[in-house]
């Protein structure tokens, strides 16, 4: 079964590097080239934050901002976009809001991301911190979604007038394909179980496969328990007892739910830093994806998803010591200084909390550049 | 059957395609969150200090690098330079000291260079220290900005011209051979990859500075194969940027077109040997070698240095030498390093004694020495010193 992800995954590579052209990630003289969407709501302002601390800590990336504009009915902006993520390798985006009353044929443009560059994976990582005050403690969760189908594949019609017919897609590949990158994650990073998250009671076919193929690739990995547990049970478990749960894997709606959910369970929104890798491109984000219409521009936001996210980004970069020192900086401002914004109950505003951060970097750091 | 024998020649094709395009899927790492720590460069340094490698060359170099050192240390700049002497004339050539270099670049990542003369004599190794360099450290792409200096008048103002240039293969193989006495076959190398991120590296370039339109420079009605296999990697890579426009033309047709109207170009891109010539030549169209700067790169490294490299071995020790070219390159370095503020002023120094004309060494026109320049640059930066 390895074999043969491996086979069909290799000829798709030669394949692709002949007919795309995948081109070798943009850096040059050390520097990085990542680009940046600011989205809509709070993703401007945050992102900018992001790029403060990036300047002041002298991290070798450079971005390249590009706009994409949510209330435009053409796909120019959107396929920009593409382009340059597909030239740069990496992107950091906020998110883009998608308009309820638009027709459908104009499609969400983060799904449009997500579809066109195969970002298969959704990881999550949702950790209890201390310095925030929760319900629950010593929560230790890691979420892989499927991104690509499921239910967000957009096919919809109505064959008879007041009857639609929303069409969930389940597909074998994409099942083994997500199910082997939870268990590579989960051996790499030294976890014992994984859960699979599913309803295949009721839907017996679809995600009876997604669970067939869970079992498959689980039982090449004899090292890593395996269960499987249905969604409805899932969530109730995870509001008395979110302790149990160790790598949770399952396709794209019920992912939406409980890693919203987890992300609820330590302590918000703000919080809790997304990524969404496919074979040859990554994009980090919030794990949530809000846009925070309400709350933009009033320098409350929490910058820390945003900030963890650029740390994931230093990571896949393979920039650790920067990513280290970022990381810890803000999370000594989280459990330390407790400095919070008014979204985990505390009264500090965004840019408080980021100065806050690039004082710890520059006490603790290698080099930072003075501001004259 | 088939099957395996696609295999086996898509497995020999895949390693003969060096570099990171074509890595198996299975090989790869999982992209993982927080791993272990792997420190980039060993090198403790002073916090807040930057550490540059200093090559001051041969010619005139030595007197140049001086002159930066002192404008940096009247501008308070938290630089400290690792200064390495290296010749490959005067009986002074030497491996140690050629790897003494290269460890220094590598641990630091930026470095400052004065020209390495090369001996004309065939001396047994065709390939000069410079290019050994450009090989081991894979500086593969030469960057010139051309632009003319507000207050000294040329025959073309307001100019503003990128170049940029493969510089690890083409005509500077190093190849050549005498397979039958009295013939020498010299070998031009084009390689698809190189070709590829030398287009990549210009658009890229062209989108980060904002700029609008991308010239090839070619041969390819003669070198229909090398230079054709350029042209097709360039226009390859144009399609991946939309918004910016590609040309291309002939090296012929491109030098006369710089000499009557250099407006019409925007950023060129071009192999080896052909981006030589057209540096010198637009280094002239603003006023000469000693005004231009340069600056090399490849992944990791970043090498400033000027942008037409003599060594000008005829004004050393008269004081006649231009630094406008050395320092212009070092306050790019600063930019580089993420010193804007102390980038700025050294350039705005520059151009500021530039605007003014009142100081001018013999290659702008005037009587000045290099030393004069310095001090009027000192004088206008504008910093409020410790000392």
């Amino acid at each position: 079964l390895q074999r043969s992800i491996e086979s069909l995954s290799y000829y798709n590579c030669i394949l692709r590097v002949f007919l795309y052209n995948v081109p070798p990630p943009a850096k040059y003289g050390g520097q990085h080239t990542v680009t940046l969407i600011p989205g809509d709501g709070i993703g401007p302002e945050l992102l900018n934050h992001v790029r403060e601390v990036f300047r002041f800590s002298c991290v070798p990336v450079d971005f390249e901002v590009v706009n994409v504009n949510s209330s435009r009915a053409d796909e120019d902006d959107i396929n920009n976009a593409i382009t340059a993520i597909r030239r740069n390798g990496v992107a950091l985006k906020g998110n883009i809001e998608t308009n309820h009353t638009m027709p459908p044929s104009f499609k969400s443009r983060n799904n449009l991301m997500r579809t066109s560059l195969d970002l298969y994976a959704n990881m999550m990582h949702c950790q209890s911190l201390p310095g925030v005050q929760t319900r629950h403690k010593n929560i230790d969760i890691i979420i892989i979604r499927e991104n690509t189908e499921g239910e967000y594949s957009s096919l919809e019609h109505e064959s008879v007038s007041g009857v639609v017919e929303s069409l969930k897609i389940i597909t074998r590949l994409n099942s083994l394909r997500i199910a082997d990158y939870a268990f590579r994650l989960a051996r790499e990073k030294g976890r014992r179980r994984v859960t699979a998250v599913h309803k295949a009671n009721i839907m017996k076919l679809g995600d009876g496969l997604f669970l067939q193929c869970c079992r498959e690739v689980a039982s090449g990995y004899p090292d890593i328990t395996f269960d499987s547990m249905i969604v409805d049970n899932t969530t109730m478990q995870l509001v008395c007892k979110p302790q149990q749960f160790d790598v949770m894997v399952m396709p794209n709606l019920y992912g939406n739910v409980v890693s919203n959910v987890c992300a609820g369970l330590v302590g918000g929104p703000g919080l809790v830093p997304g990524a969404n890798y496919g074979r040859d491109y990554a994009m980090f984000e919030t794990a949530t994806r809000n846009t925070g219409k309400s709350i933009a521009n009033k320098n409350i936001a929490n910058p820390t998803a945003m900030l963890l996210a650029s740390c994931l980004l230093l990571d896949h970069l393979k920039l650790h010591e920067y990513a280290t020192t970022i990381r810890n900086a803000i999370l000594t401002t989280m459990n330390e200084t407790r400095l919070h914004t008014p979204d985990i109950g505390g009264q500090g505003t965004t840019s408080e909390v980021v100065q806050s951060i690039m004082n710890i970097i520059q006490k603790t750091g290698p080099r930072t550049v003075a501001y004259y | 059957m088939a099957v395996a024998s696609l295999r086996r020649s898509v497995l020999s094709l895949n390693r003969t395609l060096r570099g990171s395009w074509c890595q198996a899927p299975d090989l790869r790492p999982v992209c993982v969150s927080a791993c272990q720590r792997t420190p980039e460069r060993s090198s403790v340094h002073a916090r807040n200090t930057f550490k540059v490698t200093m090559v001051p060359g041969d010619g005139v170099g030595p007197e140049l690098m001086r002159a930066v050192r002192e404008v940096f240390k009247a501008a308070d700049v938290p630089v400290e330079f690792e200064e390495i002497h290296i010749s490959e004339v005067h009986n002074m050539a030497s491996e140690e000291k050629l790897d003494q270099l290269f460890t220094s670049v590598r641990n630091n990542g930026v470095a400052i260079k004065g020209k390495i003369n090369n001996p004309m004599a065939y001396k047994g190794d065709l390939a000069s220290y410079e290019m050994k360099l450009r090989r081991k450290l894979d500086l593969f792409a030469n960057v010139v900005h051309v632009t003319s200096l507000p207050g000294y008048s040329t025959r073309h103002n307001s100019l503003d011209l990128v170049i940029i240039r493969e510089q690890t293969e083409g005509e500077y193989s190093s190849l050549e051979h005498e397979s039958v006495k009295g013939v020498i076959e010299s070998l031009k190398i084009i390689t698809r990859e190189k070709s590829h991120r030398i287009a990549k590296f210009a658009f890229d370039y062209a989108t980060k500075k904002g700029r609008s339109k991308v010239t090839a420079v070619h041969k390819a009605n003669i070198m229909k194969l090398g230079d054709g296999l350029f042209l097709q990697s360039c226009a390859e890579v144009a399609k991946l940027y939309p918004k910016i426009k590609f040309e291309n033309i002939i090296i012929d047709n491109c030098c006369m077109q710089l000499v009557r109207n250099p407006y019409q170009f925007d950023v060129l891109v071009m192999p080896n040997l052909y981006g030589n010539i057209i540096d010198n030549l637009a280094a002239g169209l603003v006023g000469g070698a000693g005004v231009v700067p340069g600056e090399s790169y490849s992944d990791e490294y970043a090498v400033f240095e000027t942008g037409a490299r003599h060594p000008f071995a005829q004004a050393v020790g008269r004081n006649i030498a231009n630094p406008t070219a050395m320092l212009l390159s070092a306050a790019n370095m600063l930019r580089h390093l993420n010193l804007d503020y102390h980038s700025n002023m050294v350039s705005e120094a520059v151009k500021r004694v530039i605007k003014q004309g009142k100081v001018r060494t013999k290659d702008l026109g005037g009587y000045c020495t290099t030393e004069d320049f310095v001090r009027a640059v000192v004088n206008n930066l504008g910093h409020q010193s410790v000392y």
